[in-house]
């Protein structure tokens, strides 16, 4: 189990490094001059290449990604071309009001999805199941912001329960920023539902199709039994799996909604930076999301080796 | 009269497949009497593992029973409420299937799953513990406290089989069904776990329906015995009846598929049955059989024969009395010119090893083999799983480089390991008939394309050469122009491995290697694939390696024999002196596990212990950790060279060839004398003064 | 004797076509997708307005007789402009989704193939594009390369290329097992003939299903770069760009500014999942 998950952990570690010489070499072809763009066409050469020197874009690139990543570990993210002042500043909040959101998504969508799908399964191809299949398909398909556009209008426009904007008063209670936070998070729901529901769906059917299903049904096994000790837990399994890796996707989802919602995270934080071209700040929250991301896979293989015998044991692949 | 422990009586199911529904039982009648073992037989898709999911109603979703009756212990299983049918599952019926490894949950502990039997039947939480260590003792599992605390993977396929025995049998049932319960398990394995079937039954009392595709398992392992054929019973009666002198003309067309009695290819050829199985739900308005049978008529064709009592057993047949001078398909006295066998080895192996992995994982799937092939001649490799059989074969191919150090020369001039670098004409030489034809050929080229391409690259023709070479190779294979334009799903079994011979020989080669070519197909076509392969041995003086798990097969083709254990040969010899003996004890024991067709007991020679796995053999002879002939302390201490028994025979034993021929014969006199004393007679089948 | 069941075993092109006649989904999926695309081609002919036509006078007008859909904030048909906005949408994804294809097949073959060091440093090049959601390695790329309809397809096919090459990967390690590799191997064909003439043709069923599904996220990438202003560019009638545009005024109650181009990229994504779920069940089963 050990070996298992130090395999893991030594994978994640060269993905990130990979990672950050992709976000790092991005960040070397955008088009023109650093000091140029930040400056304007108008300044005075000398100003542009002394700011060109003062950030350090002039120097070689492998002593500018050493440059900008040595610190990056220690905590220094870098200065934002725009704001002048520490990225880490930005980040970290945004990461946080981001987090938060995406709990409270995660924390509806998890059980939904697999019950979702549990319950399909368990229907199949009866009325019930394809509701849920087709339903979920079409809304995990969807973008964030047209779900998000068609809850709006049906929620906050039509039947005003809701708030459209995600900004809570200041000293807000956690249950005044649940309030706030119900229709950005229902937005991710959906996104995700169908696609947990689906793998749980499918988990179930092959565990319900197995021999040792059959075995256990030929014991005399109540069927509740037979569903609660036998089938749900060889079924969920890879819908574990399944689940981590939906993080990078509902990251990508918090781009749009906190766009949408007007919400203070790291999504709308990258939208900000992306219009106004502030590299390292991009940079700098791309490399957060990709650690974000690695973490949950390493966080879901750890559950999946604990509840799969066969890695516990350290002898199966 | 005493109720059986199990009926069936006119059973027909259908299955709803591609929006219609197919039959695949019909009008299915027998009985099992208490205590009585019956075995159904037939080959893939006649409806054998339907007729155990009736019985304990678990057909797929799909299926639906549309007529007839089950009684089991006296009950309607069919009318049984919910709880009833639950209770019936839990007391009275238990089954065991084949792959033991998918029917035990994967994220379990055996002991959980084990004491879950108890539970079901109100055993105070208490005893269940200790009724599951009686159970797991009981299956003759030596360590049964740490076993119940493993996982379903961490026991070998052996033991996953014994602990699935071990929960069907522990309430006591009426009725055990047991679906092709030893299949895909190793020769010796599948010896020991009859063995203790047959010894659970005596103890226990339990009656039996005992599904399988191996003839000679049923009879040595049933009273009585069924042969189904497109979902109807085609001939039923005692067992000894039905395999020694069968009444319906598709048992007896079956029994006459099977190389017996020590038949060779250059003696007698065997017996094919011409056309296909029937696919589920083919329409057939008579006999299931007419269109293969050579006795059919109109009639057969028109009408379905009744199941009718003939000589002590029930027969669908409108010619039951014609059918015993049944015509033979295929002459057998149709005497092949014998291959001139001699000169120099077209083929030598010296010193061939093969290691996966690196140190403390290493894996030595091949060690020290040396071997050579004469023109003509067929080298039989025997071995059970991890032998190594499959890894030396890819090695001659070139597919896998060897270790360093080992040689393999072709006429004489030394083969390059690795295949990228042989001349052409070497590449041609030696080829393979794989043993999985939807493996082997590419699902999205045609039949044409397939062979046309191989006589392109091996054998170099171009345009009209290329397509007269081409009807000419597919005419020695007996495919017809009709099937050039076909894809291999549209084909059969038996013809996409015609296909792929074809493939196999479009260069002409010098050596073919067979690596199980016929354990993927059904009996009836793997006579003619067999016949097909000894024909085009005498046509082409092309040499054989030829790698099978079946023993009657390999002494049917082979002229020598190499048994492998270990990835080491243990014995090679000329295949009669392999079966006649003086044998490895190993080789004793293979020879032993094999069920005779007639029923007849073979002088078992029980092995202990589990194959040991390559990455970790025993020290000294790798044999030693099973033999049942170990000397001593040198069998741990040293391997034993291959040493000269007789002219051309080698055996590794520390036990001197003399010494070993007198224990085994005096181990069979004595296993004789215990034979003769209990009620089995050894009527002995020959079968070629039968056919 | 090589009788009656040779033939009658239907060619497997013919179980997979029948299959889907016989699909709810996949008609219903493909009619959606056939819609939108002769609204793409012949849209413009077909509208009663100029979608870009502006009439400040019929500003947010409510959907009406004469404006089936409504107008937007400078006063141009919103029918006229949801039809004829499919266009760019349906030129610029199928493009990135045939890049994406073309890369991730032959990226996949080659390191499916192959194995060996150059499979590692790929597959982790492929993880880590993938551990990052598609939206933002795009938007990182087109901040760099700067915004335009060939960026996005490039941006998005290269992108999306690591995807299918994994779906492409596995499938051909599972299928270089086979033995027709061997037997392909033993007629010494080249790596060439082996990957592209042995093995891709019984690959192209799941690359069919994953382009297919590539697709519908290609729209839903260029939908929601659009919407964040970073895909196509006005005066482009595209869905994601009005919605961008017209949002912050949804508050006020102008809901058919947005609703209409919402429905219609949800049914466009719907429609092309649909008929990838069908395509994928028929090739399976």
């Amino acid at each position: 189990m050990n070996r298992f998950l130090a395999r893991r952990f030594a994978f994640s570690l060269v993905t990130l490094f990979v990672l950050s010489l992709i976000v790092f070499f991005l960040g070397q072809i955008l088009p023109g001059n650093v000091g140029r763009t930040i400056l304007g066409p108008l300044a005075d050469q000398q100003a542009v290449d002394a700011l060109n020197h003062q950030l350090g874009v002039d120097r070689p690139l492998l002593v500018q990604y050493g440059a900008w990543i040595w610190p990056f570990l220690q905590g220094d993210m870098g200065q934002s071309y725009i704001y002048r002042s520490p990225v880490a500043a930005f980040v970290v909040p945004a990461l946080g009001h981001s987090l938060k959101l995406a709990a409270v998504g995660f924390l509806l969508v998890v059980p939904l999805g697999i019950l979702g799908g549990v319950v399909a399964a368990l229907k199949v191809n009866r009325p019930l199941d394809r509701v849920i299949s087709l339903g979920g398909l079409s809304a995990t398909v969807l973008p964030e912001f047209v779900s998000g556009i068609v809850l709006i209008l049906i929620f906050g426009i039509w039947l005003r329960w809701l708030p459209i904007d995600a900004a809570w008063p200041d000293g807000a209670g956690p249950l005044i920023q649940l309030y706030y936070l119900v229709l950005p998070a229902m937005t991710l729901v959906l996104g995700l539902f169908g696609y947990i529901a689906r793998m749980a769906r499918a988990g179930m059917i092959e565990a319900l199709d197995s021999d040792y299903t059959r075995t256990a049904v030929l014991k005399g096994l109540p069927w509740r039994l037979v569903i609660w000790r036998h089938v749900l837990r060889n079924a969920l399994l890879p819908t574990i799996t399944v689940i981590a890796s939906q993080t990078g996707y509902l990251i990508g989802g918090l781009l749009v909604v906190e766009t949408l919602f007007r919400y203070q995270g790291i999504g709308s934080l990258i939208f900000n930076a992306a219009k106004a071209k502030d590299f390292p700040m991009l940079q700098a929250c791309v490399l957060i999301i990709g650690i974000t991301y690695a973490v949950a896979t390493l966080l879901a293989d750890l559950l999946y080796s604990f509840l799969n015998p066969r890695i516990q044991m350290g002898d199966g692949q | 009269m005493v109720e059986p422990a199990l009926r069936l009586d006119r059973l027909s199911v259908d299955y709803r497949a591609g929006g219609r529904n197919r039959a695949v039982l019909r009008d299915v009648s027998f009985e099992i009497a208490r205590g009585e073992a019956y075995g159904l037989v037939g080959e893939s898709g006649c409806g054998k593992s339907t007729v155990a999911l009736t019985v304990v109603r678990y057909l797929p979703r799909n299926g639906r029973i549309t007529g007839g009756a089950v009684t089991l212990d006296g009950a309607d299983v069919m009318r049984l409420g919910p709880q009833a049918l639950k209770d019936l599952r839990a007391k009275d019926v238990s089954m065991v299937y084949q792959d033991p490894g998918k029917a035990l949950n994967p994220s379990l502990k055996v002991g959980r799953q084990l004491v879950e039997v108890f539970e079901v039947v109100g055993v105070p939480l208490a005893e269940r513990e200790a009724r599951a260590l009686e159970m797991l003792k009981k299956v003759r599992i030596a360590d049964p406290g740490s076993v119940m605390q493993r996982y379903p993977h961490q026991l070998s396929g052996g033991m996953q089989q014994r602990v699935a025995i071990a929960m069907a049998l522990a309430n006591d049932p009426t009725m055990l069904i047991l679906d092709e319960p030893t299949t895909g398990l190793d020769a010796t394995v599948e010896a020991e776990v009859l063995d203790l079937i047959t010894d659970l039954r005596r103890e226990l009392g339990t009656s039996v329906l005992f599904i399988s595709h191996n003839l000679a398992v049923v009879a040595k392992m049933c009273d009585r015995v069924g042969v189904l054929y497109a979902g109807m019973l085609v001939e039923e009666g005692p067992t000894r009846e039905i395999f020694g002198s069968p009444r319906h003309p598709y048992t007896i067309s079956l029994l006459r598929c099977l190389p017996r009695g020590g038949q060779r290819k250059d003696r007698r050829r065997l017996d094919t049955i011409p056309g296909f199985l029937p696919t589920a739900g083919m329409l057939m308005p008579g006999c299931p059989f007419a269109e293969r049978c050579a006795l059919a008529d109109n009639l057969c064709r028109t009408e379905v024969p009744k199941l009718r009592a003939v000589c002590g057993r029930l027969v669908r047949c409108h010619y039951s009395d014609r059918a015993v001078d049944l015509p033979r398909n295929t002459p057998a006295d149709v005497v092949m010119p014998k291959p001139t066998m001699g000169g120099a080895p077209v083929l030598r192996v010296s010193n061939l090893s093969k290691t996966y992995g690196q140190g403390s994982h290493a894996i030595r799937a091949v060690a020290d083999v040396s071997l050579s092939l004469l023109p003509g001649e067929t080298l039989g490799l025997v071995g059970e799983s991890g032998s190594g059989k499959t890894t030396l074969a890819r090695m001659l191919l070139g597919l896998v480089p060897p270790d360093l150090g080992g040689t393999i020369e072709l006429d004489g001039n030394p083969l390059a390991a690795s295949l990228d670098r042989r001349r052409d004409e070497e590449v041609k030489a030696v080829q393979i008939v794989f043993q999985n034809p939807d493996s082997a050929l590419n699902r999205s080229h045609s039949v044409s394309r397939i062979i046309g391409r191989a006589l392109r690259r091996l054998g170099g023709f171009r345009g009209a050469d290329l397509s007269s070479r081409l009807n000419a190779l597919v005419a020695a294979v007996r495919l017809t122009p009709r099937h050039l334009a076909l894809r291999p799903r549209q084909l059969s079994g038996g013809l996409k491995q015609r296909v792929a011979i074809a493939r196999s020989f479009a260069g002409d080669p010098r050596i073919v290697v067979c690596d199980e070519p016929t354990s993927a197909l059904d009996v009836s076509v793997q006579a003619a694939i067999l016949n097909l392969l000894a024909e085009l041995q005498a046509a082409r003086a092309v040499s054989y390696v030829f790698i099978s798990h079946d023993l009657g097969i390999v002494r049917y083709l082979s002229d020598r024999i190499a048994v492998l254990y270990l990835g080491r040969i243990m014995e090679m010899g000329p295949s009669e002196r392999v079966f006649e003996g003086p044998n490895h004890p190993y080789t004793e024991a293979l020879l032993s596990a094999v069920p005779n067709l007639d029923g007849t007991r073979n002088t078992r020679i029980r092995l202990s212990g589990e194959i040991p796995s390559a990455a970790n053999p025993p020290s000294g002879c790798p044999f030693q950790s099973r033999c049942p002939r170990k000397i001593g302390a040198i069998c741990e201490i040293s391997e034993p060279p291959l040493t000269e028994a007789e002219p051309g025979h080698v055996i590794r034993c520390h036990i001197p060839a003399a010494d070993l021929e007198r224990l085994q014969r005096e181990y069979k006199a004595g296993a004789r004398n215990v034979e003769a004393g209990q009620e089995i007679e050894t009527a002995v089948i020959d079968a070629s003064h039968q056919y | 004797m090589t009788g009656f069941a040779a033939a009658a075993a239907p060619s497997r092109r013919q179980e997979v076509f029948t299959a889907l006649s016989r699909s709810g989904a996949f008609l219903t999926g493909l009619t959606i997708v056939l819609f939108w695309v002769v609204c793409a081609l012949f849209g413009r002919d077909l509208v009663p307005y100029d979608p870009l036509g502006e009439d400040i006078l019929n500003a947010l007008g409510q959907p009406s007789a004469e404006h089936w859909f409504g107008t937007d904030q400078i006063g141009r048909d919103i029918f006229s402009r949801v039809i004829v906005g499919s266009r760019d949408i349906l030129t610029v994804a199928p493009l990135a989704t045939i890049l994406a294809t073309v890369v991730g097949t032959v990226l996949g073959l080659l390191t499916g193939y192959f194995r060996g060091i150059i499979d590692d440093i790929a597959s982790r090049l492929i993880e880590a594009t993938m551990a990052i959601p598609g939206v933002i390695v795009s938007l990182l790329a087109i901040v760099a390369l700067g915004t335009s309809e060939t960026t996005v397809i490039i941006v998005i096919g290269l992108s999306f290329g690591p995807g299918i090459a994994r779906t492409v990967r596995s499938a051909v390690l599972s299928e270089r097992e086979l033995d027709y590799v061997a037997a392909a191997k033993l007629r010494h064909e080249n790596s060439a003939h082996i990957m592209f003439v042995e093995i891709l043709p019984n690959i192209l069923p799941p690359i069919l299903v994953e382009s297919t599904v590539r697709l519908g996220y290609a729209i839903f990438a260029v939908a929601t770069l659009s919407f964040i202003g970073f895909g196509l560019q006005p005066p482009s009638p595209d869905w994601g760009l009005s919605i961008s545009n017209n949002y912050s005024m949804i508050s006020g109650g102008y809901w058919w500014t947005v609703l209409f181009d919402a429905l219609a990229i949800a049914t466009l994504v719907v429609g092309i999942n649909l008929t990838a779920d069908a395509l994928q069940e028929a090739l399976d089963g």
